[in-house]
């Protein structure tokens, strides 16, 4: 019983997408590859393409582990700075003004620094994104934190808890729901920012993919680019979604 | 009742500020070991804040608290407190919670606690499916897990219904009975004060104006002795209140 709710689900939240694709598939009837907006089916040649000369696999491992590697540093460091200005006031009053003004210029416009200091490789893609994601996991853990039941702490005290054990027990369990917020903004922004960071200069990638495909006017290739990442992001919400069902599965709203 | 023995509390001149405000003003009290003291008085009277200074929650701006003649400097583990709300954690399950209560987190303590209370069938849920008597009892045998000697509770029965709460009193006083710790209860409810306390201590404007021996046997019935006493008690609160509106009175008519 259980599974058919599932399978019902995933019919339901595919059903716009599927439909999409049977509108292009119309509406692109009879249209050429070299047109501006190639069918579906050009679509899947591509994808059969470049799976055979392991271009898609490499490319989306490239753009898949970037991503990966610039949230979970850009992440943790956020992680780290909400703990520490939520538990400790002095260090808010230190660190607070700082971490505003850098989020106030907005991280794509240190392109042109980033790519002058570290140049095209790899390193500067992950600080790019470790950029665009630190601020919402910060932001999100210091409000979690902060807004943690004040009563469960006292009742903490009264019962003993070291520091340590209040943060274990009482304080982070109880601004995770908030921390699962800036994960998901976060991970918004990080495809947000590999695909711009890509683009503007890589030599490897889905968005490197993409703007080559454009230089030869590959359209196919260009459209199949934008399939990826929209993928790429569903799954890792998913992914997100996932984590959040199984680490709030105490809440009654995620029964 | 077991050889263990509550704590004796003995308070000497103690008063507590809140900034300008005095809430409690010169209070001497002495309470045996294992007896089961009730604090009554208007709410704001200062019981409350009586009860936060034994535990440490706060600390006192003149004079001493003494539990078996030590002095009360920082929390205590052998001493428990009850609060108005549950304060369960709702990302632990029950025996979790219960957990806490005992300094070196074993579930079969917790599992003993729940079953004195009659909830060790629910050990294994989280606290967001529980109704509000059974939160309650799950508080109490988290307060129980720790083998206090002394349990505060602050109007721990006030916010449930008419049946939980006489199922509360008697389970309080039967664990009582049993384990003979000493009890300091906040109320409003003169009659849940009576059926309980050993003694009764009316605080009125942060002093004791009362401090009445309940000399009936127990298990309390509520016969005429009964009514003599809630009689007694209810006309001294009362009184006084005429008395303060007759004050206030004449203090405009003098202007």
């Amino acid at each position: 019983m259980n599974n058919k709710f599932v399978a019902s689900d995933l019919l339901l939240s595919w059903s716009i997408p599927f439909v999409v694709l049977i509108f292009w598939y119309v509406v692109t009837l009879g249209q050429s590859s070299a047109s501006l907006f190639p069918p579906p089916s050009d679509v899947g040649n591509a994808v059969i393409r470049l799976m055979k000369d392991g271009t898609l696999a490499k490319n989306i491992e490239i753009s898949s582990v970037r991503a990966a590697a610039g949230f979970v540093i850009g992440g943790l460091i956020g992680f780290f700075l909400g703990v520490v200005n939520g538990q400790f006031r002095l260090a808010e009053k230190i660190l607070n003004t700082p971490i505003q003004m850098i989020r106030n210029v907005p991280h794509l416009a240190m392109i042109p620094l980033i790519l002058i200091w570290f140049g095209i490789g790899e390193t500067a893609k992950i600080i790019l994104i470790s950029l665009g994601t630190f601020f919402p996991i910060y932001l999100n853990t210091f409000h979690g934190i902060r807004y943690v039941d004040n009563s469960l702490i006292e009742m903490g005290k009264t019962y003993g808890l070291t520091r340590f054990e209040l943060f274990k027990d009482i304080i982070f369990p109880g601004s995770i729901s908030s921390i699962m917020i800036g994960i998901r903004q976060s991970l918004g922004r990080m495809w947000l920012t590999l695909i711009v960071a890509e683009t503007v200069a890589a030599k490897s990638g889905i968005g490197f993919m993409a703007t080559n495909a454009r230089e030869f006017m590959l359209m196919d290739v260009i459209v199949l680019s934008l399939i990826i990442y929209a993928l790429l992001g569903s799954i890792s919400d998913y992914v997100a979604g996932l984590i959040e069902k199984r680490v709030l599965r105490w809440h009654p709203n995620y029964r | 009742m077991s050889e263990r023995k509550g704590f004796e509390i003995k308070i000497k001149n103690l008063s507590k500020f809140f900034g300008d405000f005095q809430v409690l003003k010169d209070i001497n009290l002495t309470i045996e070991q294992g007896e089961f003291v009730a604090l009554v008085g208007h709410s704001g009277c200062g019981k409350s804040t009586l009860l936060r200074l034994i535990s440490k929650l706060e600390a006192p701006t003149n004079g001493e608290i003494t539990l078996n003649d030590v002095p009360v400097k920082k929390i205590n583990p052998a001493v428990r407190y009850l609060f108005q709300e549950a304060r369960l954690l709702p990302w632990k399950s029950v025996w979790e919670n219960v957990a806490i209560g005992s300094t070196d987190r074993s579930k079969e303590k917790a599992l003993h606690a729940l079953k004195e209370v009659d909830l060790e069938n629910k050990a294994e849920e989280w606290p967001a499916v529980l109704s509000g008597g059974q939160k309650q009892r799950v508080s109490l045998a988290r307060a129980l897990a720790g083998n206090p000697k002394l349990l505060l509770l602050d109007e721990p029965l006030g916010a449930l219904d008419a049946l939980t709460r006489i199922n509360m009193q008697a389970l309080i006083e039967k664990l009582w009975r049993e384990q003979g710790f000493s009890v300091v209860l906040v109320t409003h409810d003169v009659s849940e004060a009576i059926y309980l306390a050993d003694r009764v201590v009316l605080i009125e404007d942060g002093k004791i104006s009362m401090d009445k021996k309940i000399t009936l046997a127990r298990p309390r019935v509520k016969d005429n002795n009964f009514a003599f006493f809630e009689r007694l008690i209810l006309d001294k609160v009362m009184k006084n209140d005429k008395e303060s509106i007759n004050e206030a009175a004449d203090r405009v008519y003098s202007i």
